[in-house]
């Protein structure tokens, strides 16, 4: 059973003229697989990965994570998959002003109902994971813009989700911040984890064996290197 | 593999600690505390005008209950009725005495008018009288009317037969006169008159203010005096007061009961008292209206907040929060910012009643249901101004709030 499946996902958004985000999507992801997501704007990437990972609900199709179909699940229970399965990364950090690094980590599980020390002692260690150990009562404004992206994932991997779905993480970043992010990445990837990133990054999308090519709303390309080139 | 379903399906619910709740809806006031204070300073003025309205009125009206204790209430007025057949506007001459034997009066004095005018010297016109009355009393008067005096003392049982006078308050300021520190005399019916004392004001037979009084035998001896009283005080023992104020009229005038009026002054005061308790309305409205300014301003922040931190509250979605969750924390945050202004508000109302009633000189008395009430409101107001930007938050859609920027 995949961790994760798109079943002929499709999205339309209200308007004059309506648009049609997705078209048709149907894909699979297994457990400890890392997925790159690439195509040109407007394609469709975001609009996929939030279906994903249950922030935004398809006009047809349906969702299956770990084999639950999510189509027949309420606000508080996509509530509840978002908060314990899901790990979110954007392209901005969304880190709260004036939190230290700790809390904002810490905040990662904040809806699950740990209480305030289990979720410090959670935080310093995703902070350590990320390589920010030395830098967990800093504030968002003391903080390079790659040192709040790793923040930012870190916040993402502090509740031990079964995937993390990152967009553009490295949209805002400069070179030496988008690297230390793709490392991290790639590393909790060989430690086993389900990953989705969408990325314009060359250097991400070649060092990831499979790539899904996205272009207005239709998955055209599954590409797996790993898998023999037909 | 059916292990990792069952995993997605028996996961617990999202869930907010209560004490999170506090905190995160704390928190966005503590990052923005010059916002935050702006916004509950509406609250803070109009709870804050409240209270010290309250306040102030409770005080003052104690104060002016505590004086009219003070003076008596037990004090009545026996004048003659206005009625019907009540031209010549006097009491029976036997009146006083008959009053004087019942049993349940303390006290009696009547004042009867005399017919003479009362100058500063004998070069002053006739016509000229200053709005000055002349009385002749007996010396109990300045007992029952629990008055006392300026300047000198009032007639004793000697001066009752010689032509002596004291002057009410506000006759002595017409004719000139401040103090008694060199002998003064006035000219009063044709003849000089000797100046004994000058009252202070009486705070409840105010008429007599205004009067020059005589001693009652000497106005039979040297003036044209109506031998029947124009009005007598009497002060009752307070247990059987309305008892006799009933039978007062009777026992005067057997005959013509309704030419006999009686009164209570304090009566007056009290009416005063509860006038200003009708100007405490308007007070009170006007802090309405600084209440619902106030509650607009927190409403206003609250929207542009929700507009402003959309990107928060899609993040919060994507880690777990419910729309609950969202809607909790910005209803706390809008409580909290209330009931700041509020508690702030109260502190304020509060002071302002202890400045002004020491300045005053009064007791300063905080009702505490203002106290609460004012604190009350503030939440309730904070409820309803958070409300709607709480709901709105709530209804967002996390993914149109993380693509916002
Ligand atoms: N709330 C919305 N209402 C209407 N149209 C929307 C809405 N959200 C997205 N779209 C449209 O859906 C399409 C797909 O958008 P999406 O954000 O998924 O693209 P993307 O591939 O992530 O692009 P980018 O690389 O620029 O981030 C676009 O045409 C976009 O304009
Ligand atoms: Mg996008």
């Amino acid at each position: 059973m995949p961790a994760l499946e798109l079943r002929n996902v499709s999205k339309q958004y209200a308007g004059t003229p309506p648009v049609t985000a997705l078209d048709g999507v149907s894909v699979q992801v297994a457990r400890g697989e890392m997925v790159a997501v690439v195509g040109p704007s407007g394609s469709g990437k975001s609009t996929m990965l939030h279906i994903m990972g249950t922030l935004d609900a398809p006009t047809s199709g349906s969702v299956l994570i770990e084999g639950l179909d999510t189509s027949s699940l309420d606000d508080d229970a996509l509530a509840a998959i978002r908060g314990r399965r899901v790990g979110f990364v954007f392209q901005r950090f969304f880190l709260l002003a004036g939190t230290s690094a700790l809390d904002n980590v810490a905040n990662g599980l904040l809806y699950t109902g740990t209480p305030r020390p289990q979720r410090r002692e959670a935080a310093v260690t995703a902070l350590d994971r990320v390589g920010l150990g030395a830098r967990i009562h800093h504030r968002p404004n003391e903080l390079s813009g790659g040192e709040m992206q790793r923040v930012a994932l870190a916040r993402a991997l502090v509740h031990r989700p079964a995937f993390i779905l990152a967009d553009e993480p490295t949209g805002n970043l400069d070179s030496a911040g988008s690297e230390a992010i793709i490392e991290l990445l790639l590393s909790l990837h060989d430690e086993g984890r389900t990953i989705i990133v969408i990325t314009h990054n060359e250097e991400i999308s070649s060092a990831i064996p499979r790539r899904l090519r996205m272009l207005d709303g239709r998955l055209t390309d599954d590409i797996d290197e790993r898998v023999s080139v037909p | 593999m059916t292990a990792t379903a069952h995993g997605v399906t028996a996961l617990p619910a999202s869930r907010l600690r209560l004490a999170e709740v506090a905190r995160v809806g704390i928190h966005a006031l503590a990052t923005r505390r010059l916002r935050a204070a702006l916004s509950a300073l509406g609250i803070a003025i109009g709870i804050a005008s409240l209270v010290s309205v309250l306040g102030l009125s409770e005080s003052s009206r104690s104060d002016l209950i505590d004086q009219i204790d003070a003076l008596g209430t037990n004090l009545l007025t026996v004048t003659p009725g206005t009625g019907f057949g009540a031209g010549d506007s006097a009491l029976p001459g036997t009146a006083t005495g008959t009053i004087g034997r019942l049993p349940t009066v303390e006290e009696a004095s009547a004042v009867y008018a005399v017919n003479a005018g009362v100058y500063r010297n004998d070069l002053v016109p006739a016509n000229l009288t200053g709005g000055i009355s002349v009385y002749a009393t007996d010396t109990r008067l300045l007992e029952t009317l629990n008055g006392s005096m300026a300047h000198g003392s009032f007639l004793n049982e000697a001066q009752r037969d010689y032509p002596v006078a004291v002057l009410g308050a506000v006759s002595a300021e017409r004719l000139g006169i401040r103090d008694l520190e060199a002998p003064v005399r006035v000219w009063l019916g044709g003849r000089w008159v000797d100046v004994a004392g000058v009252l202070e004001t009486f705070a409840l037979a105010a008429d007599l203010d205004r009067a020059v009084l005589i001693g009652d035998r000497a106005a039979e001896q040297y003036y044209d005096m109506d031998l029947e009283p124009s009005a007598i005080y009497i002060r009752v023992d307070r247990r059987f007061l309305d008892d006799t104020r009933d039978l007062l009229p009777a026992t005067i005038d057997p005959e013509n009961p309704e030419e006999v009026e009686v009164s209570r002054p304090s009566d007056l005061l009290e009416a005063q008292a509860a006038a200003e308790g009708s100007f405490t309305e308007l007070f009170l409205g006007l802090g309405a209206v600084a209440l619902l300014v106030g509650a607009i301003g927190i409403a206003n922040v609250m929207v542009i907040g929700v507009v402003e931190r959309r990107g928060e509250i899609g993040l919060r979605r994507a880690i777990g929060a419910t729309r609950v969750h969202i809607r909790r924390q910005f209803l706390t945050e809008a409580l909290t910012l209330a009931a700041a202004g509020g508690i702030a508000g109260t502190l304020l109302g509060v002071a302002a009643t202890y400045s002004y009633s020491v300045f005053q000189g009064w007791r300063a008395i905080i009702p505490p249901e203002a106290i609460g009430g004012g604190i009350a409101a503030a939440v309730v107001i904070g409820a309803v101004a958070g409300i709607y930007p709480a709901i709105r938050a709530a209804r967002m859609s996390p993914t149109e709030a993380l693509r916002s920027d």
